[in-house]
């Protein structure tokens, strides 16, 4: 793997959770990047492009989500991700 | 392995293969592919994730067209799983690896997934789990499309597993390869139940959530003695229950051994006990277990999963087989119609839907409505009188004059038979069922126009205590030692012995041994079971006396309530026979 590898602890800040839509959009996000993305909750990794993988994350609000990207566009994918997680709504939310 | 817990409601082992069905009936047809078959298995399952990518997009339009953005986007949110390449990867390794037809490995892979959402112990994600099973289902209909099987032709013997099966569902069913049942919902007197005792297979009932764990072709054995549905059963498990399974065999060849003995008790009262059936097969069974006769042939069969109305022909055709069958001494009555009308699709009359069906337009109420209907089928049963004693009997009346207008539509077809010239029996016994209260209540009334009644526990125990049997949250309430329904049953069987009519008993509750010494100390003196429970019947039958029975009958009846009988008629039947207690 070429490129630096990056890691961000963000905190879930939807009330409802890191729930499916959000959950769809960081895996289709992640999905553009070269990098590999991985989330660990409390010391569960799963492959962040794999929406079934995410879904057996169950992160509620406030818990802690450890963001790892690793590759050569490592960086922008950091932050397009973390934004993500730690948005407190979708943008479409009703 | 996995071990789940249920209500036993039909004895015996069974070993075999998954059918799993859910409501909408997908069955996956076959578990394994040819090895040089593989490649096309690979590419129907890429068709079909495709196809289901693009119903899922046309279904994000839609919706948010309709509904706005963030409703459409739970579809995005579909749309993501469906193209998630682990997914793909997942389902094709099973294909190439395990050798598993494509609609196998989907179903194998999504209910993985479902599973461990579904073991998340937080509302939000496990419920997403049936997000997960919308995708299966969009890809199994994408994927068997047109080859979709018929569940009435199977090829080879299963377990069917389902969350619960309706009427309708089990009359397509071959029972010749279907070796048991075991579904999530259901009491002891469920259809399931019923259908179970029938073809004489084990069943278990009330099991709770399972059908998600199971993939079709999956190995799974139901034990219907202590009310077990083991799934993947792993090899020591597997050759315990081969040895039960045949030890099963030898009681059963025991309790054959009582078939010449009378039913008679120890101080020589004579109890005539008789069958109850519903497919025309059954009759063999009654013979085989030396029962006196048939005292409640269910005709529901001949309706269900047809699509048209049985003919006369039909009809006779049925009964003519029990009674070649049972021979011309033996009784058999014949129950008219009891359905609803939302279980038969070809009721000419367009039925709105019931809000509450169980006290709609159902059984008799439904026969008076459709005269055409009715009076095929008493043409039928007069016409098989001439060949053997048959009996005609009225389920779910619950007035007088619904008695009155049935007979008269039986003189009617007399009428109409004589005219042709047709021979039937003049004498026709008539009967009506004892099931809603009112009946029972006004029993004195109806015993003076019949000249025979049944009690049909089941439906008295459901009306008397307005709670149904096969849904889980009341079903304790369903109890036929409820000193209520005890009530009404002495009502009845005081009312029929005051004008000198016979008076059977025909619901579940006759063909449990806790209850034989309570019926016949109540004063019955016929019972008619599942023709397999007629062995354990008659064998308590022979192990007690009027005397004793009488007894346990005044007991029963000084006791407050369901639960003090159920315990003390428990401990009577253990001291008489406590091979027969569980």
């Amino acid at each position: 793997m070429t490129g630096p590898s990056l890691q961000r602890t963000v905190i879930v800040a939807n009330p409802m959770g890191f729930h499916l839509r959000p959950m769809a959009a960081f895996a289709r996000r992640a999905a553009q990047f070269q990098s590999t993305v991985t989330l660990t909750k409390e010391g569960r990794r799963v492959n962040g492009k794999h929406m079934l993988e995410l879904m057996t994350l169950a992160a509620e609000q406030g818990t802690p989500l450890i963001l790892d990207v690793n590759g050569s566009d490592a960086t922008e994918a950091l932050e397009a991700l973390s934004e993500i997680l730690a948005a407190p709504t979708m943008d479409d939310d009703p | 392995m996995e071990i789940k817990q249920g209500t036993p409601v039909s004895p015996g082992v069974a070993i075999g293969p998954a059918l799993v069905l859910d409501t909408e009936w997908f069955r996956i047809p076959q578990r394994y592919v040819e090895p040089d078959r593989v490649h096309e298995e690979l590419e129907r399952v890429n068709q079909a994730l495709a196809a289901a990518a693009r119903e899922a997009k046309e279904n994000q339009q839609a919706v948010s067209d309709k509904l706005g953005k963030q409703y459409g986007a739970i579809f995005g949110a579909h749309i993501q799983l469906i193209e998630d390449p682990s997914l793909a990867a997942e389902i094709e390794k099973q294909i190439l690896e395990e050798g598993f037809a494509a609609e196998y490995a989907v179903s194998r892979i999504m209910r993985a997934h479902a599973k461990a959402l579904e073991s998340i112990q937080h509302g939000y994600f496990a419920a997403r789990a049936a997000d997960l099973f919308d995708i299966e289902k969009c890809l199994l209909r994408n994927l068997l499309g047109h080859r979709r099987e018929q569940i009435q032709h199977l090829k080879q013997a299963v377990v069917v597993l389902a969350h619960d099966l309706t009427p309708s569902e089990t009359a397509v069913l071959d029972p010749k390869m279907v070796h048991a049942f075991a579904t999530e919902a259901g009491g002891r007197a469920s259809h399931t139940a019923i259908m179970a005792g029938a073809l004489e297979i084990p069943a278990v009932v009330g099991l709770g959530k399972f059908v998600t764990d199971v993939s079709g072709g999956d190995m799974v054995i139901v034990d219907g003695h202590r009310g077990l549905l083991i799934l993947d059963p792993d090899k020591e498990m597997l050759e315990r229950y081969e040895k039960t399974r045949s030890s099963f065999r030898i009681f059963e060849d025991r309790l054959g051994e009582l078939r010449e003995l009378p039913a008679v008790t120890r101080d020589g009262t004579n109890i005539q006990l008789l069958g109850n059936i519903e497919f025309p097969a059954e009759a063999t069974h009654c013979l085989d277990r030396g029962a006196a006769g048939v005292g409640l042939y269910r005709t529901e069969f001949l309706y269900l999963g047809k699509t048209s109305d049985p003919t006369e022909a039909d009809h006779l055709d049925a009964y003519l087989t029990v009674l070649r069958t049972l021979g011309k001494c033996k009784p058999v009555v014949i129950r008219t119609l009891d359905l609803g009308a939302d279980k038969f699709s070809t009721s000419a009359e367009v039925v709105e839907h019931e809000r509450n069906p169980f006290l709609g337009l159902r059984s008799i109420r439904l026969c008076l409505r459709n005269l055409t209907l009715f009076k095929t089928q008493m043409r039928a049963i007069l016409r098989a009188s001439a060949f053997g004693d048959v009996r005609i009997m009225f389920p779910m009346v619950s007035t007088l004059l619904e008695l009155r207008q049935a007979k008269m539509i039986l003189a009617e077809v007399k009428e109409d038979l004589d005219e042709e010239g047709i021979a039937y029996n003049p004498k026709l016994p008539v009967g009506t069922m004892i099931e809603v209260p009112s009946a029972a209540i006004m029993a004195d009334q109806l015993a003076r126009e019949v000249n025979f009644f049944s009690i049909g526990t089941n439906d008295l125990v459901q009306y008397t205590l307005a709670a149904d049997r096969t849904n889980e949250t009341v079903a304790s309430l369903y109890n036929p030692a409820d000193p209520a329904v005890l009530r009404l049953i002495d009502m009845v069987v005081g009312a029929a012995r005051k004008h000198g009519i016979e008076v059977n008993l025909c619901g579940e509750m006759s063909g449990e041994p806790i209850y034989t010494m309570l019926l016949l100390g109540m004063g019955l003196r016929q019972l008619s079971v599942t023709p397999h429970n007629i062995p354990e019947i008659k064998k308590i039958i022979r192990s007690v006396s009027m005397e004793e029975a009488t007894h346990v009958a005044e007991e029963a009846r000084r006791l407050e309530t369901a639960r003090d009988v159920n315990n003390y008629l428990r401990e009577q039947t253990r001291r008489i026979l406590p091979e027969v207690v569980g």
